[in-house]
């Protein structure tokens, strides 16, 4: 039988417990430095992919699991992320000091930022909006971002798109892939750490508390058009950084990459791994990026694994399958119970 | 000053696009007001109910038979699929359920793909969108005036079924409280399931109306759906003719627009609308959406 249950209120705080939490910390922080060093290519691509998913995952449960507004205009903050990158490091002739593009540590936070400020303007609407109003406003948001990508062709490229820059860590002796697989895990493990302490900390609870209910909220003092806001440009912040990985991965942005669809894809995964769980977001990510790797001598059959894989999640375990492994956990360490 | 024509002629096109909208605000409203459920499923369910009419018609069928059936195949399908997925879910939360029907777009829209492939076909329809008439000054095509027929015929069936049916009457309670209604003695679930059917039953013959004009392909229905959405935000998540006002202002607003502004943001406009109809009038045009108290 397992002893660790939490005894001290220290032990509660803990962000990491015990030596076996430390061990698994441990292993992964080596797994992921390892890996880009000596996976094969396909896989640094997918790898890449992963990390992106699991960035934009844990941008939408921020939105969906934790604040409990639904969002499906997602693709929408990824592909305003992808495009500024796309923009800005190219490089914009008609701006002074910008002619000659910025580096990708400029960028991708400028991304990131790009994206929230967009989501901070959705969010202003839905500060009226609940339930199924705010989802079709969403929906509408991300149609009217991917209507004006096609035909603003003086920004976006229109259909053809926009070529991206390849970037590096400026690392000699290392292929550019594997500098951007580095990139990207160290991006993704980073903000999930952040997503991870930010819902621990008084915004996460706040954010809870709203989805909980927004009047018992309001009454104990959280500020709703504060933290509604809060939530949408943090998530749209995550989706744009993906976006700008995305652009990065692909090398090659057009509109098509960013439709309901995707929307739609990203709301799987946050929904297989586990609403309202971070770990569940990045299970679900990176469950869902390997699944069509697998399928692709049948990849018109894609949508109807991921469909699938939601309504049966639904009926099966609506906590996901880190709600199953909880579950898995509290049995074992209770067991002779 | 703009041609009264050419107004009267954009308006005559915004009313055929407007009648497809209405139809699919129909459907959706219907379910709205009945289970709380936005489904995600709606268009993609139209679409492949017009497949199966397609693919009838080519294994020779007539129309009038071939519709019919796909009418009632979506019908059956979605009455199943509320008895079978959704009614078990009960429990789970608007979020869930939400899903769920997403879920199913998603399968639809694959399994529609993957049978009858990703090319366009031309969806065979005994009306013409080259013949014309001319009333006045304005051209009318064949296709448009059977659109809006069919249309009002359609809405018209839904109509006397809700209103002055017993099975109507009893979706009418249902929708009002549930618990209330199955108090009376009202078997809620047939009902809703009836609800379900209807609703599907209607989204297919929104696709059979919508497969001429546009081509037959599984992203068919994407367009007319979110407008449908659009339309039933417009007027009122919670009213039947809120669902038709809504369409058909839709779509005669996405007319002029295109008419006198700009093509290339139609959709565009859409949602513009959702958002500044929202910000003044949450519920709606006609909606009446009860303040929830906690």
């Amino acid at each position: 039988m397992r002893t660790d249950l939490r005894q001290r209120y220290d032990e509660d705080l803990a962000l990491v417990r015990g030596t076996a939490g430390w061990l698994a910390v441990l292993g992964l922080a080596v797994a992921l430095l390892l890996f880009p060093l000596y996976a094969p290519g396909y896989l640094l691509f997918t790898a890449v992919l992963a990390a992106t998913h699991v960035i934009v995952a844990v941008g939408l449960t921020l939105l969906t699991g934790y604040t409990g507004q639904i969002s499906l205009g997602h693709a929408a903050f990824v592909a305003i992320g992808a495009y500024t990158t796309g923009v800005l490091g190219r490089g914009v002739p008609a701006l002074p000091g910008l002619a000659g593009g910025l580096p990708w540590w400029v960028t991708w936070p400028l991304a990131g930022l790009v994206a929230a400020s967009f989501g901070a303007l959705v969010g202003l609407p839905a500060l009226r909006l609940t339930g199924p109003y705010l989802t079709i406003a969403t929906l509408g948001f991300g149609i009217a971002v991917n209507q004006v990508l096609t035909n603003w062709e003086a920004l976006s490229g229109g259909r053809m798109g926009l070529p991206i820059p390849r970037v590096t860590l400026g690392l000699g002796g290392l292929s550019p892939d594997r500098q951007l697989a580095y990139l990207a895990l160290g991006t993704a493990a980073v903000l999930v750490w952040v997503a991870v302490n930010l819902a621990r900390s008084h915004v996460g609870r706040a954010f809870v508390a709203i989805r909980d209910s927004d009047i018992a909220a309001e009454v104990m003092g959280v500020h709703l058009t504060r933290y509604k806001t809060l939530a949408f440009a943090l998530s749209a912040f995550y989706a744009g950084v993906g976006g700008a990985l995305f652009a990065q991965a692909l090398r090659h942005i057009e509109p098509q990459m960013f439709t309901l669809f995707e929307s739609i894809y990203y709301f799987a995964m946050i929904v297989v791994g586990g609403l309202a769980t971070i770990p569940g977001a990045v299970i679900g990510a990176v469950i869902l990026t390997l699944v069509p790797q697998w399928l692709t001598a049948a990849r018109e059959w894609q949508p109807v694994v991921y469909g699938a894989a939601i309504i049966l999640m639904m009926a099966v375990e609506p906590q996901g399958l880190y709600g199953r492994w909880l579950r898995i956990r509290a049995y074992l360490k209770t067991w002779p119970l | 000053m703009p041609d009264v024509s050419q107004a009267a002629q954009l308006l005559v096109g915004g009313l055929a696009a407007g009648t497809l909208y209405a139809l699919m605000a129909l459907g959706i409203v219907l379910l709205y007001r009945a289970s709380r459920v936005l489904n995600f499923a709606h268009g993609d369910l139209a679409t492949a109910a017009t497949f199966v009419a397609f693919t009838l018609m080519a294994g020779g069928w007539g129309f009038p038979l071939a519709t019919t059936a796909a009418l009632a195949a979506a019908g059956t399908f979605a009455a199943g699929f509320y008895l079978v997925v959704l009614r078990p879910a009960r429990e789970a939360t608007l979020l869930g359920r939400i899903v769920v029907t997403l879920g199913l777009a998603l399968v639809l829209n694959g399994l529609t793909t993957a049978v009858w492939g990703a090319e366009t076909k031309v969806f065979p329809f005994p009306l013409s969108d080259t013949r014309v008439y001319r009333l006045g000054g304005v051209v009318v095509s064949q296709l448009s005036l059977g659109l809006l027929g069919a249309g009002l015929v359609l809405v018209a069936a839904l109509y006397l079924v809700v209103q002055h049916t017993r099975v109507g009457l009893a979706m009418r309670a249902v929708a009002q409280h549930v618990e209330a209604a199955q108090a009376l003695g009202i078997p809620a679930r047939r009902i809703l399931a009836f609800t379900w059917g209807l609703a599907g039953a209607l989204g297919a013959g929104a696709g059979i109306l919508t497969a001429p004009a546009t081509l037959l392909d599984p992203a068919m229905m994407l367009d007319p759906f979110l407008k449908g959405f659009a339309g039933a935000v417009l007027g009122g998540m919670d009213s039947l003719p809120g669902a038709v006002l809504g369409g058909l202002c839709l779509g005669v607003l996405e007319a002029l627009f295109a008419g006198y502004v700009s093509v290339k943001f139609k959709t565009t406009l859409a949602f513009l609308v959702i958002v500044l109809t929202l910000m003044v009038r949450p519920e709606g045009l006609l909606g009446r959406e009860v303040r929830r108290r906690a």
